[in-house]
């Protein structure tokens, strides 16, 4: 059953990357059939027809598998329903008369752009160094040429499920974006055609990812924030690798 | 053209990478490396704290049977190497361990603080107005960084009580711990000073031998949800075993009461040499 409430949005409100921002608060009736995005949508109609500037924040699917939208909500990387990305939050899980607090994710890795929107490139710095994997890329092969696991694939798709939203560095009283990096690196290094390249793939990935973000301190913050429930053992499995690399990158390519 | 004149726009790097050192000082570099070394120095001064607090459950047997653990610790190898040399190796081992322990979580702190506390400075706002509810952080694990220093600093106080002889002054006689500890944890805010520091070193155990396997990718779906239980294992093991000395002191249960031996540096240490013989 439908029902409408009235909340108060306490939004986060900057103008650009160097400018010092502020909080906004606006009163908002909503239905609680609609989603978080919807209700800022409709929050930014009734800021256009009033002449003020509309609320930026990004979204793009709205169906939880592309990883652009994402905002701390209360204090939690996307809100407070597990495993769920803002775009599938509804207002069903807030009450009446509650104040709702809205602000970007925050890491010095993810400059402010304006008000809620991030530059997330960072990330894909990380995606970057890791360069590519070696597969023939003349005609289809054969199907079932490279065996996989069973196991083994299913725990690769478990790591390829992540969407680069940045709830894990948000949500990290460290800033580390070591679920995400540990999540790319785990879904190569678990399978054959990952393996070329695992090594130095995975110390190149780390290496870039600690020059933007923090040292993981295995908190597990970053697991309950993700909307893909990621599990911390890739980051157990990033560390063994991290610095088995660094051992056979030197045995590999003599004396480096 | 016109791109092409224009640089692309790149977000710069938190921290810019220094100079590589030789392999495996390399590894050191990297948080990554830094979380090991916190990790294997983790797990020997664990197994110290450990090992010290079985090792002083002789206290519990009476002054003669603590002189002769003390004793057996400084003769360590017996024959084959100078008195104490054995002592001392270990000493050495953990006075390194601690230094590095120290030095890494010093520096990881740092490196946390430019890439996190400090995001917020720009915009001027606290990291997060809305309030932080930690849900999968524990107490334990939001306090390494306060309970870290409680212990280093404890230890300093430790040492000084204990092995250096700082407060106890003419009490304290050198080679006699059963002496020594039920001078030292007979006094109220010394006794406290234990209880607080011991507590501390629990949580921060509690979270540091569970996030030990997680740092070293020691990590296998089978055994994992045995590391929890481990930890608490370990922390609780070492809690109640250090916590006895100062509450059992303060309660009256070691005391000096029913001693056959005089509390001085001479005859004393003999006499308790062969109460020790005839055991």
């Amino acid at each position: 059953m439908s029902d409408t409430i009235s909340v108060t949005i306490r939004v986060w409100r900057q103008d650009g990357p160097d400018t010092p921002g502020r909080f906004e608060t606006h009163p908002q009736q909503i239905t609680t059939d609609a989603s978080f995005l919807e209700m800022l949508d409709l929050l930014n109609e009734q800021l256009n027809d009033r002449g003020e500037e509309p609320i930026v924040f990004e979204s793009d699917c709205r169906e939880g598998i592309c990883g652009t939208c994402g905002v701390m909500i209360n204090g939690r990387a996307h809100g407070p329903q597990r495993a769920t990305a803002t775009c599938q939050l509804h207002m069903r899980e807030f009450a009446d008369g509650d104040e709702i607090v809205i602000e970007p994710f925050r890491a010095a890795g993810f400059p402010i752009i304006r008000d809620l929107a991030i530059d997330r490139s960072p990330l894909d710095h990380i995606i970057e160094s890791g360069g590519y994997i070696s597969v023939g890329s003349g005609a289809a092969p054969d199907a079932n040429l490279t065996p996989v696991p069973r196991e083994a694939a299913e725990r690769a798709f478990d790591a390829a499920a992540c969407i680069g939203c940045g709830a894990c560095v948000a949500a990290c009283p460290n800033s580390a974006a070591q679920l995400f990096t540990s999540a790319k690196v785990g879904h190569m290094a678990l399978l054959p055609q990952g393996q070329p390249e695992r090594w130095s793939r995975t110390e190149a990935m780390v290496e870039v990812m600690e020059s933007y973000f923090g040292p993981c301190t295995n908190h597990g913050e970053c697991h309950e924030a993700c909307p893909k429930e990621i599990s911390l053992d890739f980051i157990a499995y990033l560390n063994r690798d991290y610095v088995k690399a660094k051992v056979k990158n030197r045995a590999l390519s003599g004396q480096r | 053209m016109a791109q092409s004149t224009r640089e692309r726009y790149r977000v710069g790097p938190v921290r810019t990478r220094k100079r590589a050192w030789p392999f495996p000082l390399n590894i050191y570099q990297s948080a990554v490396g830094r979380k090991w070394v916190m990790a294997l120095t983790g797990i020997g001064l664990v197994g110290f704290a450990l090992i010290h607090m079985v090792g002083n459950l002789h206290v519990y047997e009476g002054p003669a049977r603590m002189y002769e653990y003390a004793e057996t610790l400084r003769t360590l190898g017996g024959g084959l190497v100078p008195k104490s040399f054995i002592l001392w190796l270990m000493r050495l081992g953990l006075t390194g361990m601690f230094a590095l322990h120290l030095h890494a979580a010093i520096t990881l702190k740092d490196m946390s603080r430019h890439s996190s506390d400090d995001a917020g400075l720009m915009s001027g706002a606290k990291r997060y107005a809305g309030g932080r509810d930690h849900i999968a952080a524990t107490y334990a694990s939001r306090t390494m960084r306060w309970t870290g220093p409680i212990i280093a600093l404890y230890l300093l106080f430790h040492l000084a009580d204990l092995t250096w002889g700082w407060w106890l002054g003419p009490d304290f006689v050198r080679g006699d711990p059963y002496h020594n500890v039920a001078t030292s944890l007979a006094s109220l805010p010394v006794a406290i000073l234990y209880v607080v520091a011991n507590i501390a070193l629990a949580l921060h155990i509690f979270h540091g031998a569970w996030s030990i396997f997680q740092s070293l990718g020691v990590n296998n779906p089978r055994y994992n949800h045995l590391r929890r239980g481990l930890a608490t294992g370990i922390a609780g093991l070492i809690l109640i075993g250090n916590l006895s000395f100062p509450i059992l002191t303060q309660t009256g249960l070691i005391n000096e009461d029913n001693r056959a031996c005089p509390v001085n540096d001479s005859d004393g240490l003999v006499c308790l040499a062969e109460e020790a013989e005839g055991h």
